[in-house]
């Protein structure tokens, strides 16, 4: 056995603890895993963590609101998927069946915190406010970005897998070092904020995480890394992706990380919370990993039936968000069909909006593209516009005249 | 009434083209936005295309089963709401106003190709169409309206409204013409003499278009087709208004007749020549073989291979070329089965669920399977040489004729199965294919499979493998025959079984073997017990 490994390191190293470390290398450990959870499937409250305290310490209408969110993302994410097979999007990025996952980590973030998504967080971007129809811009190919970052504290969507966490971290050290030239200058310290990086388990895959992670735990930098395991990285599952428990990563590098049931939307607020608490008040970072499913396709552009079975989608249908928590408000009595009939008229409202801002984008002038490549003018940049804006100048003249030339 | 084009968008990234499976609606359905129209087949998935406009369906415009390119028009929906006036019902443009697109061969679109207006074309009020063919100023008030005309896809060069979801399309095919220095005004331009050869093909498609006003007033707007079809008219027989016209009374194709034009048209010379040729032939032809006015080249009809065909196609030949088969045929006298089958029909636990020899066919083979499990295995090559994978699960496969050509699901860990709840899922497979629902998923990991082609009256032939198996089962007609029992011949129910085997895996022995035990299932179903 020994004779596998190499030699100087392991001679000091008994036999027993080799085929140790050999069983359990081989182990897969993605079996029983402990998940926080706060309501089953049925919808019914389980009292049993720590963590079901800040859930009760929730109002009737922070809990209405949880639901409302949920169920506005969903009729949004159907509006915009509609768009795309019209003709009107290029691509959309389908959130449905993540709706707990995102609105419940969301709502526990405070206007001072910011937020690096990916691309699908469409959920998210609601709870802090961000005009949903924005979100459509960048997939009609309008805009590079589709809205002001600084107003919501909300990071334009990253399309490049990853390479929104070192940013989250750097933008978490960012703000330690504030706050200690702050101290240092005697003036009073920016309200604590800490900085949520979200990925998914395919992107857990890439270096970038590896790194973030490393100087996230070095520097305790405050930043919360949500990873919603949806278990499908497009066509690889998780189980491709991890041997093990993805949140299970986080002993390597020496900080906690937990499995939270992800359709739960009560549970995932309430972790976030603590992770997101704990990271305010200087603990460093909390690697959280939501367990939940994209039930639709990958994108508009991926057909799921090719790689997964119907007896897994309806398995997971079984533990849909919104399904489950509209029967824990009901049981509840924290909310009546009166409730629910008005939520579902306010998203057919946001669903009209949304289509008639599609409809009305304007497409982007070459003028207003090129304002973005520097900070303030420049003259090269000026110079180069004014060319361009002959050129384009010369097209129109062409067409002017072949309609006067015709037949 | 406006109408309102919806155009064939691409629903993944970079897609072409699609084929219209099915259409949900049909004229006169009235449709509300985001109403399913049809279920489309891409390269990458089947979907189903919501309704971006709300109103009356005017008329579908591209068939099913055909492929259509991403942009062409698919289906007119009339609005009912009046809005914002003319400008509005201009904004559809050029794209809407003009000819349907020729998809060569397509008999809905026939008449279009012909140089007749296209019937749904000529529906839409005439009057109209010199308006909305017009290039009015695109209001931008007009798409407050929610079930206004949305901006719509246009063909590569033109660059209104925004390129969305036109795929490749998007980047124009032809840079635009750029002007010349303005410095040659006498001389006849050369922009304009470039448009010189389109001039011919704008009047056709004016024509088609069924608005045969007169040119002086739809000069721009016909200009402004021109450029729009140019890319359309690659791929469209050329032809003078008036020959369109003969064509059209004569019934004739004009891609059917050799053009001898100096720019590739058809003549009317053309047309009178191949008239007289199909006259003939007509005359000449016997009335069974040579149907319907075809001409000489299309008596072989030419079918594109390609989704399932191409998959199972495919398929074939990869196995029937990487796997030896050995093919074994045995006669069974099945009237036990007969027998039990109509026990278990009367059975009240079987109540409401459909029972068929198949049933004990299945059974059978995976009873057979557990004890000849060599049968139940993969070929599997890999860098370090060949193995075989011998499964101990039954992912028993079924063969499904199915409005999509033959598909094979399987039915997993069938050998887990009580006959009960394999005779339901034999059900279920069935239904779902014959739906056309059957999902991919449900066609992988097979790890043997039956082939029920008795159901057709068949006696018995030569299964071919399922790629990654080493075995698969026919099962023929059940029919009375006579058969020698104890000496004498008695009529019995008899079948026929074949099973084909991969010889790299199975030898004749092993598959001898169990194909007696299949058999002796067949023969006495009693064995099952065991």
């Amino acid at each position: 056995m020994a004779g596998d490994l190499p030699t100087t390191e392991f001679d000091d190293i008994p036999e027993e603890l080799l085929y140790e470390l050999e069983a359990l290398a081989h182990e897969r450990t993605e079996g029983h895993v402990n998940m926080v959870q706060l309501l089953d499937e049925e919808g019914r409250f389980l009292n049993r963590s720590h963590f079901a305290e800040r859930a009760s310490a929730l109002s009737v209408d922070e809990l209405r609101a949880l639901y409302r969110d949920m169920a506005m993302i969903r009729r949004f994410d159907a509006e915009a998927t509609a768009l795309q097979r019209q003709g009107q999007l290029s691509l959309w990025v389908p959130v449905r069946g993540q709706e707990a996952a995102q609105i419940g980590s969301g709502r526990a973030t405070l206007p001072q915190d910011y937020i690096f998504p990916t691309y699908r967080e469409h959920g998210v971007a609601l709870t802090r406010g961000v005009e949903l129809g924005e979100l459509l811009r960048q997939f009609r190919g309008v805009s590079n970005g589709g809205w002001d970052p600084r107003q919501n504290n909300f990071h334009l969507y990253t399309l490049v897998l990853a390479a929104q966490v070192p940013h989250a971290v750097g933008y978490a050290m960012g703000l330690q070092r504030d706050a200690s030239r702050a101290a240092a200058a005697g003036r009073a310290a920016p309200d604590p904020a800490a900085v949520v990086a979200y990925f998914g388990d395919g992107a857990s895959s890439e270096g970038d995480i590896h790194e973030s992670m490393v100087f996230a735990a070095s520097f305790k930098a405050p930043v919360v890394f949500f990873c919603q395991n949806n278990q499908w990285a497009i066509s690889v599952p998780t189980q491709v992706q991890s041997r093990i428990p993805l949140h299970n990563r986080a002993k390597g590098y020496g900080f906690p990380g937990l499995r939270v049931d992800g359709n739960d939307v009560l549970a995932v607020h309430a972790v976030t919370e603590w992770a997101l608490e704990r990271a305010r008040s200087g603990k460093g970072p909390v690697l959280i990993e939501a367990y939940t499913y994209r039930q639709g396709a990958h994108t508009t552009a991926d057909d799921p039936t090719k790689y997964r079975l119907t007896a897994e989608e309806e398995s997971w249908l079984a533990k849909d968000p919104i399904t489950r928590f509209e029967k824990f408000l009901r049981a509840e009595g924290h909310a009546d069909e009166a409730f629910f009939a008005e939520v579902a008229a306010e998203g057919e409202a946001l669903a009209a909006k949304s289509r008639r801002d599609v409809l009305a984008f304007e497409a982007p002038s070459l003028a207003a593209e090129m304002q973005n490549v520097y900070a303030e003018r420049h003259p090269l940049v000026d110079e180069e516009l004014a060319w361009h804006l002959e050129y384009q100048a010369g097209f129109a003249d062409a067409d002017t005249d072949s309609v006067e030339g015709g037949h | 009434m406006s109408k309102q084009i919806f155009n064939l968008p691409d629903v993944g990234e970079g897609l072409t083209e699609a084929d219209i499976v099915a259409w949900k609606v049909k004229p006169g359905d009235t449709v509300a936005i985001n109403d399913v129209l049809c279920e489309i087949e891409t390269a990458k998935s089947l979907v189903e295309l919501p309704s971006p406009f709300e109103g009356t369906v005017l008329e579908l415009l591209a068939p099913e089963h055909e492929t259509i390119e991403v942009g062409s028009p698919i289906i007119a929906i009339g609005s009912t709401s009046h809005v914002a006036g003319t400008g509005l019902a201009a904004a559809p443009g050029p794209s809407a106003s003009g000819p349907a697109v020729p998809a060569p061969g397509a008999s809905a679109l026939k008449e279009a190709n012909d140089g007749g207006a296209a019937p749904g074309v000529a529906a839409a009020s005439p009057s109209s169409s010199p308006a909305a063919a017009s290039p009015a100023p695109r209001l931008p008030a007009a798409s407050e309206a929610l079930n206004a005309p949305v901006p719509q896809m246009h063909e590569p060069g033109i660059e209104t409204g925004p390129l969305v979801g036109s795929g490749p399309k998007a980047d124009a095919v032809k840079r635009r013409p750029r002007k010349q220095q303005v410095a040659t005004p006498g001389a006849p331009s050369p922009a304009t003499s470039r448009q010189q050869p389109a001039t011919p093909r704008a009047v056709g498609s004016s024509a088609a278009a069924g608005s045969p006003t007169p040119a002086a007033s739809a000069q721009a707007s016909q200009e402004n087709e021109a450029s729009t079809a140019v890319a359309r008219l690659l791929t469209r027989v050329l032809a003078k208004p008036p020959v369109r016209r003969i064509a059209k009374e004569l019934g004739i194709n004009l891609v059917d007749v050799p053009a001898t034009g100096p720019r590739g048209e058809v003549t009317r010379a053309d047309l009178e020549s191949y008239q007289v040729q199909r006259e003939r032939e007509i005359a000449a032809a016997p009335t069974f073989w040579e149907p319907a006015k075809k001409p000489v080249d299309q008596r072989i009809e030419v079918v594109p291979v390609r989704g399932v065909r191409k998959a199972t196609a495919k398929a074939m030949v990869d196995s029937a070329f990487t796997a030896p088969h050995v093919s074994i045929f045995v006669d069974v006298d099945a009237s036990r089965t007969m027998e039990f089958v109509q026990r278990l029909k009367k059975s009240r636990d079987f109540e409401n669920i459909k029972v068929s020899p198949l049933l004990i066919l299945a059974k059978a083979v995976i009873w057979a399977a557990a004890r000849n499990p060599s049968v139940n295995s993969e070929w599997v090559s890999t860098p370090n040489g060949d193995e075989i994978h011998i499964k101990h699960f039954m992912n028993l496969g079924i063969a499904a004729a199915t409005p999509r050509g033959l598909l094979v699901p399987n039915i997993k860990n069938a050998q887990d199965l009580s006959l009960k709840e394999l005779a339901v899922a034999l059900n279920d497979l069935a239904t779902t294919a014959r739906a056309g629902k059957t999902k991919a998923g449900d066609m992988q990991g097979g790890t043997l499979t039956v082939t029920n082609i008795g159901a057709l009256g068949i006696d018995i032939g030569t299964p071919i493998i399922n790629p990654g198996e080493v075995a698969i089962v026919a099962f023929g007609t059940i029919k009375q025959k006579p058969w020698v029992v104890s000496g004498e011949v008695i009529p019995r129910w008899i079948t026929t079984l074949g099973g084909s085997f991969d010889h790299r895996v199975v030898d004749g022995d092993l598959s001898a073997r169990f194909m007696a035990d299949v058999a002796a299932i067949m023969e006495e179903p009693a064995l099952l017990l065991d």
